[in-house]
């Protein structure tokens, strides 16, 4: 590594002479109207080693048709609004000449390409450390030998490691495509891109694999197998990712669900419909604090949390206490029942907000994305997962370690006996309804970051947490856990092959023939309860 | 629920029947023959689009309502039927669709498709079409039964993967790839067996066609609900596991009525494409098949005419609402889901018989329920 360094700096030491010796930069400019395309691809090419910073806004300008030139032969840039000229070279002030005073300097794409590499050499030496990144990335996807010189200069200059890392890829690719240089040289490149390894690097490599250095052709190979294995690896790493966020999805919307259904016994089918009012919450709150305090955008998803829980899970009480306490025991006439309040609020959000999609924003901590390795990862993702956990683990602290989950567990388990040991069974079926349904609202503020905000929201999620909490096994939450990153994972698995749509069905189907299998699902509840 | 009689028309049914035959009567006459045509055309095929709701509604009666089995994915069995019979209107159409081709319909041209898929030979045949209407739904039910309830998937388990069934038949259904026109579905109907869809008289025909297969369902599903068999059924839905450990299969009985109520839903489907001139996807969604369930429970679970009825009322007022109060119409059905469960228990006819049953018998009486 030192030596290849070493060997860089040299033949930067170099690339200084020649650009010092190239042609000056106002003769280039003024030679640019001059001659056929193969000329003007020639001189483009030079403006782009010439490294002058004033080139870079000559080329775009050029690319942009905005260079011209005047009657009397002068180059000039032409501002397109004002239709003011200026001089290509010195930035003198020429007038406004009248547009047919002025000839065009025609492109075909040969100087097109020329431009763009040129620009590329350019911004290179740009003052902005992300612009020169992006350009480093474009050299290395163009590998163009004769920007060996130009990547010379311009790593000599760099400070940044990030993009001096790119720069020096980039310039190994270059050197690879010449096959000129020594077979030290050129082991040196391919090991250095072996090193990036991703799509990029194999993009580089992929054309000199038939190079005429037997000893580089064969490490090419190597490098290129390596690189497939790797990226393989990544890619399989990507979908568990995407798997494992669709998985969470799934069990936010699901674990509300795994209460009222899996420790109940009720079949809210309005539980898609509290996940939408918790996302309408989040949308209220976002507008009220658009409207008064701007400044607490970044909290808004903090704020809307808690009352998207108690909107929700107050709905679900009033639920409970209204409809499903009369039908205990008769689970089919629950489901119609409940089937009715979910046509209820989407019909009065409907009324409310309107049937289009509402914009809910993102708050800045939740959007973008960074690179683990060669994987993509959002961060509204991200954060999903993490909430999804955290729900989960709070919601099981509270089943287990609290005395309000005791008598939930108790109430469930034999309903009489709970009832003679002075347990207030309505009150625990009110409140553990509530709880089920608030937290349907707490899986509404988290997808109202990733979906349509719309009265629709529900529905799409009904029949997918039902299959989750039957897959898992109704009554145990972490059943409820398996289910979701199981079929996420195979969701996200199948989808390849598959695709989307055809995925999702192949998953429906296997479900079904899984409850065949195992009817009470993945961790049945054994024993007499069962049957009752 | 329903109360045991030995006649195979009863009473409630042999004034159902009354009825249907008065409107089968009535509307050709007020339509084709009256002076000033009291009933207008459009009215023919609303009736016949109701009485084909009517017949989806006694199929899932015979198996919610005796057997206990709450399907929600009957939309999916209706719409199979439909597109069975999509699938022969389609063929029939021939060179006189857009693209003017001889055997592929317009939707496979536009996809620039140049065969025809092997799964669309024979539906040129009316009585192929009529074979698969009862085949593909009934095919489908029994397989899928037989698998739930050889494992004893039952109550609200069997519902939810029944309601996993037809959604997953939605997604597929709205597949282009699927070779069924995808979202658009089948539809540009030009006629049946020769007979012109947009001419009143085919639209009569077709509303007397349904009103018969209405008559000849209920009277199959009154026949079977009164033999020995349909006795099993009522225990099955009453005491599984007794009826099971007193030696009866119960999984063969309920694969049979499954079965039977797929196809006759299936020819409720076939009946309905025709009259109202489309079939898509939208027919499989779960909110569809739910819907049904609230027919049957309105009008009165296990009573089979109550089922009938309670479909043309929910259909009639639905008609009504959506298009005097849009807005209404989804909260009156959802209160009505709340409180038919709630209130209404054995739904519009329990509920109308026990008046006149306590108007007949002032003294206390004591109506044993099933």
């Amino acid at each position: 590594m030192k030596a290849f360094l070493r060997m860089v700096l040299v033949l930067l030491a170099l690339a200084e002479a020649t650009a010092a010796g190239a042609a000056d930069f106002a003769t280039l400019v003024a030679a640019l109207p001059a001659g056929g395309y193969a000329d003007r691809a020639k001189v483009v090419r030079e403006l782009g080693l010439s490294g002058d910073g004033r080139a870079l806004k000559v080329l775009t300008a050029l690319a942009g048709d905005d260079l011209k030139v005047m009657a009397d032969g002068a180059v000039v840039i032409v501002y397109e609004k004002t239709g003011a000229a200026v001089g290509a070279v010195d930035g003198t002030d020429k007038g406004t000449p009248a547009a047919d005073s002025l000839q065009r300097i025609k492109l075909n794409n040969a100087v097109r390409r020329a431009l763009r590499t040129a620009t590329g050499m350019l911004t290179l030496r740009d003052p902005d450390p992300a612009k020169r990144l992006s350009a480093a990335r474009d050299a290395l996807r163009a590998a163009d030998p004769e920007q060996i010189e130009a990547l010379d200069a311009a790593l000599a200059a760099e400070t940044d490691p990030a993009v001096k890392t790119v720069l020096a890829e980039a310039k190994a690719a270059a050197v690879l495509k010449s096959g000129e240089a020594s077979e030290a040289d050129q082991l040196a490149a391919v090991t250095l891109l072996a090193q990036r390894g991703d799509e990029a690097a194999q993009a580089a490599l992929a054309p000199v694999v038939n190079a005429k250095d037997p000893a580089v052709a064969a490490a090419v190979k190597k490098a290129l197998a390596d690189i497939a294995e790797a990226r393989k690896l990544w890619g399989l790493a990507q979908n568990v990712w995407y798997g494992l966020s669709l998985g969470s999805v799934l069990l936010l919307a699901a674990v509300g669900l795994a209460i009222t259904f899996g420790v109940m016994g009720v079949i809210n089918m309005a539980h898609g419909e509290l996940v939408m009012l918790g996302a309408y919450t989040t949308f209220v709150v976002q507008q009220v604090i658009r409207a008064d305090a701007p400044g607490l955008f970044g909290w808004s998803l903090a704020i809307a949390a808690p009352l998207a829980f108690l909107v929700a899970g107050g709905v679900g009480v009033a639920i409970e206490r209204g409809i499903v306490r009369h039908l205990y025991g008769r689970p089919l006439e629950t489901l119609l029942a409940t089937w009715g309040v979910s046509l209820m609020l989407q019909q009065a959000v409907r009324s409310i907000f309107g049937p289009d999609n509402r914009d809910v924003g993102n708050p800045s901590w939740m959007s973008g994305a960074f690179h683990l390795g060669q994987m993509q990862v959002t961060w509204n993702r991200l954060w999903i997962l993490v909430f999804a956990f955290a729900v989960f683990t709070v919601l099981l602290i509270v089943l287990k370690r609290t005395a309000i989950g005791l008598q939930m567990r108790a109430v469930t388990q034999n309903r009489a006996m709970a009832a003679n040991m002075g347990i207030r069974t309505g009150r625990v079926d009110a409140l553990t309804f509530g709880l089920g349904s608030g937290i349907a609202g707490l899986a509404g503020v988290a997808l109202s970051q990733i979906d349509n905000v719309s009265p629709n929201l529900g529905q799409g999620y009904i029949v997918d947490s039902f299959m989750v909490v039957v897959f898992g096994g109704a009554g145990n939450i972490w059943g409820t856990l398996a289910g979701a990153f199981t079929l996420g994972i195979a969701n996200k698995f199948l989808e390849p092959f598959a695709g989307a749509v055809l995925g999702k069905i192949l998953i429906l189907v296997g479900i079904i023939l899984f409850i065949q299998k195992r009817p009470r699902g993945l961790f049945a509840v054994k024993g007499r309860a069962v049957e009752a | 629920m329903g109360r045991p009689e030995k006649r195979l028309i009863d009473r409630r049914l042999g004034i159902f029947l009354a009825g249907l035959f008065l409107l089968t009567v009535a509307v050709p006459v007020g339509n084709l023959w009256m002076a000033g045509q009291p009933v207008p055309t459009y009215l023919v095929a609303l009736i016949g689009k109701y009485l084909c709701y009517a017949l989806l509604a006694v199929a899932l009666d015979l198996v919610w309502g005796y057997c206990g089995i709450l399907s929600l994915g009957h939309g999916a069995f209706f719409a199979l039927g439909g597109y069975a019979m999509g699938m022969y209107l389609m063929r029939e159409i021939g060179a006189r669709g857009v693209y003017a081709n001889p055997v592929l319909p317009d939707f496979m041209v536009f996809i620039g498709w140049k065969e025809l898929p092997w799964y669309w030979y024979g539906f040129d045949l009316f009585p192929f079409a009529l074979l698969m209407v009862l085949l593909v739904p009934g095919v489908l039910a029994f397989v899928f039964g037989w698998f739930a309830f050889r494992s004893r998937v039952t109550g609200v388990y069997l519902s939810i993967i029944t309601q996993a069934m037809t959604y997953a038949l939605l997604l597929a259904f709205f597949r282009n790839d699927m070779g069924f026109g995808g979202n658009n579905g089948l539809t540009d109907f030009k006629d049946i067996l020769g007979f012109d869809l947009a001419r009143p008289a085919t639209k009569v025909g077709l509303m007397m066609l349904s009103a018969v297969a209405l008559a000849g369902g209920l009277i199959l599903a009154r026949w079977v609900t009164t033999s020995r068999l349909g006795k099993v059924l009522v225990c099955v839905r009453d005491a599984e596991s007794r009826t099971r450990f007193l030696g009866y299969r119960v999984e063969h009985y309920k694969l049979f009525i499954f079965t039977l109520s797929a196809m006759m839903a299936g020819v409720a489907g076939a009946l309905y494409v025709p009259q109202v001139g489309i079939i898509n996807p939208s027919e499989f969604s779960p909110a569809n098949s739910i819907e049904i369930v609230i027919w049957v429970a309105l009008g009165g679970r296990g009573t089979l005419v109550g089922a009938a009825l309670g479909a043309i009322l929910v259909a009639a007022a639905k008609t009504i609402l959506t298009g005097a109060l849009p807005e209404a119409w989804l909260y009156a059905l959802g209160a009505l889901f709340i409180l038919v469960t709630i209130a209404l228990p054995t739904g519009v006819l329990g509920a109308l018989e026990g008046g006149i049953a306590r108007l007949k018998r002032p003294a206390p009486a004591q109506e044993v329920e099933a």
